[in-house]
């Protein structure tokens, strides 16, 4: 799907986004009556210091609001260049997911929308940072291509393919990032958004991070969950 | 005269050890109070990889992270160490969810600090949507503990650095100390020159490396709280100093780090290399910095003006 008619199904009513250099920001009125906030990436747009820091700068900004945070993304993986890590691009990315999860956690439930690319460090700031993540029908989350992975673990192409087949561990793509836990929902995108949307909104999932308890009810990632709570009941215990 | 019962000559002559040579095992006992170390899901539970098998590659019963309670200067702490020398320190789902499963106790607990001592090289590629997401939760948990009003304090110097979305668990810490040898990036080196070409960023140029991402550089710039020398011994006495400084973390302190980061950009966006911002920071020598021992570059560091860094 593409952004405008994404945008377009989201709210019917109306909204003032507009897409700046890949930057999405604005708000939209929804069926509940509250007003979101939308920031986001898109056109697959590198996520550098200049980037996470004019988001971050939209969530700040609108620090009275009360209505969602909704992330919607089509990004490529964090901005690689020398500039940006000279400069501290952990800091930056680390501030953007910061702000997500502090709003988040006061009152404002962030959403992500993905509905295109997103890897490695402008995933975990962006889509990765939010309460729930729902993704649109051929959305392409990656960790790292199977090239690059291929080049890691000098392991060819081929090898790497077979494997995927029967594990969600480690290869690119929706289904293996939906099955380990990532991503809550798959949307329909043949359905109104904006009804999908409310749906979601009236019955949100808790604050809670229950995403590696996803992950073993759809037996992507199943180890996780079980490790964390042993590891805090002892803790708890010590 | 201290009447503490752990700084015997003999503890304190093993903390006098080298940070980034030790061992995560040995920097989690040198760096707390003798003997105090109980260590939860320990290697004797066999609790390793599911992932590695079908790669032929080796196990390592603690998965290469180590989790657990101890003392620091009788102060209780929850302590986590990646060992930078299985998988690069890497985070898989069985390393990765060790420490998430700390953190959710230190936020319900709400009054016991923790420790991450980082050793990474970032996602275990092998299980990288595995690793990608415990890196996810472990943001989250940082920051739900932080919340709770617990300090979270990363201690980074290991051979492996802090890469990757280890680079982004540390810019969610309530402090960090660095020392020199302690590389923090998103991209490492590699990646960079893979992805845009060696005129970009030459992987090769060990100097250019250590001044763009090592400790030196993250002090100067306000990455890090605190620079330390090399030695289990001074990240202790900083772990401690760290402890004792602990803020709240609220809107105001996210707002405080929105400043100082845009401050940032807008001084050294332009700057080509790590020598030129130092220099328009009006450091003395610039081109001296990488050579000067940790008594020179202390003193050094500490002559600039700079803005206040404290908020992250």
């Amino acid at each position: 799907m593409q952004l405008a008619d994404i945008l377009a199904s989201l709210f019917p009513d109306g909204h003032s986004i507009k897409a700046d250099h890949g930057l999405l920001y604005g708000f939209a009125p929804l069926a509940s009556g509250q007003q979101a906030l939308v920031v986001g990436v898109s056109d697959r747009t590198a996520v550098g210091i200049d980037q996470a820091s004019t988001l971050s700068r939209h969530i700040l900004d609108d620090h009275s609001g009360t209505g969602p945070i909704l992330v919607i993304v089509d990004s490529d993986s964090q901005k690689m260049s020398k500039r940006d890590e000279l400069l501290g691009l952990n800091e930056f990315l680390a501030h953007l997911a910061k702000c997500l999860i502090f709003a988040d956690l006061h009152g404002r439930p962030t959403i992500g929308i993905l509905y295109g690319h997103s890897a490695a460090g402008a995933f975990l700031a962006t889509a990765l940072a939010t309460r729930v993540l729902v993704a649109l029908p051929g959305a392409e989350p990656a960790v790292m291509d199977l090239a690059s992975m291929s080049k890691v673990t000098k392991l060819s192409i081929e090898v790497l393919q077979e494997k995927a087949k029967t594990t969600a561990i480690f290869a690119p793509g929706l289904d293996n990032l939906a099955k380990t836990g990532a991503v809550h929902f798959i949307w329909n995108e043949q359905e109104s958004l904006a009804s999908q949307l409310a749906a979601l909104l009236a019955d949100l999932p808790g604050s809670d991070d229950k995403r590696d308890l996803l992950g073993v009810e759809r037996h992507g990632r199943t180890k996780a969950a079980e490790i964390a709570e042993r590891v805090y009941a002892i803790a708890r215990e010590s | 005269m201290s009447v503490s019962t752990n700084t015997a000559p003999q503890a304190t002559g093993a903390r006098q050890v080298s940070w980034y040579e030790a061992s995560a095992r040995t920097r989690v006992s040198q760096l707390l109070d003798e003997s105090s170390f109980k260590e939860f899901l320990g290697p004797q539970e066999r609790e390793m990889s599911p992932n590695l098998k079908s790669f032929d590659l080796p196990e390592q019963f603690d998965d290469g992270m180590i989790v657990g309670r101890g003392l620091i200067k009788r102060m209780p702490v929850f302590v986590a160490a990646q060992e930078g020398r299985f998988m690069g320190g890497a985070f898989g789902e069985v390393h990765g969810a060790k420490l998430t499963g700390l953190l959710r106790a230190s936020r319900d607990i709400g009054s016991i600090p923790v420790l991450i001592l980082f050793d990474t090289g970032g996602v275990r590629l092998q299980e990288a949507n595995a690793g990608e997401l415990a890196i996810a939760e472990i943001m989250r948990a940082v920051i739900e503990a932080r919340i709770a009003g617990v300090s979270v304090i990363g201690l980074i110097g290991g051979r492996a650095g802090c890469y990757g979305g280890g680079g982004l668990i540390a810019g969610c810490c309530s402090a960090l100390a660095v020392s020199e040898q302690g590389r923090i990036s998103v991209s490492g080196p590699e990646v960079i020159e893979t992805n845009r070409g060696v005129e970009e960023f030459d992987s090769k140029d060990r100097a250019l490396v250590w001044r763009t991402m090592g400790g030196k550089h993250r002090r100067l710039i306000g990455g890090t709280d605190a620079f330390v020398d090399d030695t289990i011994e001074d990240f202790r006495e900083t772990a401690l100093s760290l402890l004792a400084d602990t803020r709240p973390f609220t809107l105001q302190t996210l707002h405080e780090e929105q400043a100082r980061l845009e401050w940032r950009i807008q001084q050294f966006g332009t700057s080509a290399d790590a020598i030129d911002i130092w220099r328009s920071m009006g450091v003395d020598d610039a081109a001296a910095i990488p050579e000067m021992t940790y008594a020179q570059f202390t003193a050094a560091a500490q002559k600039i003006r700079r803005p206040n860094h404290a908020a992250r």
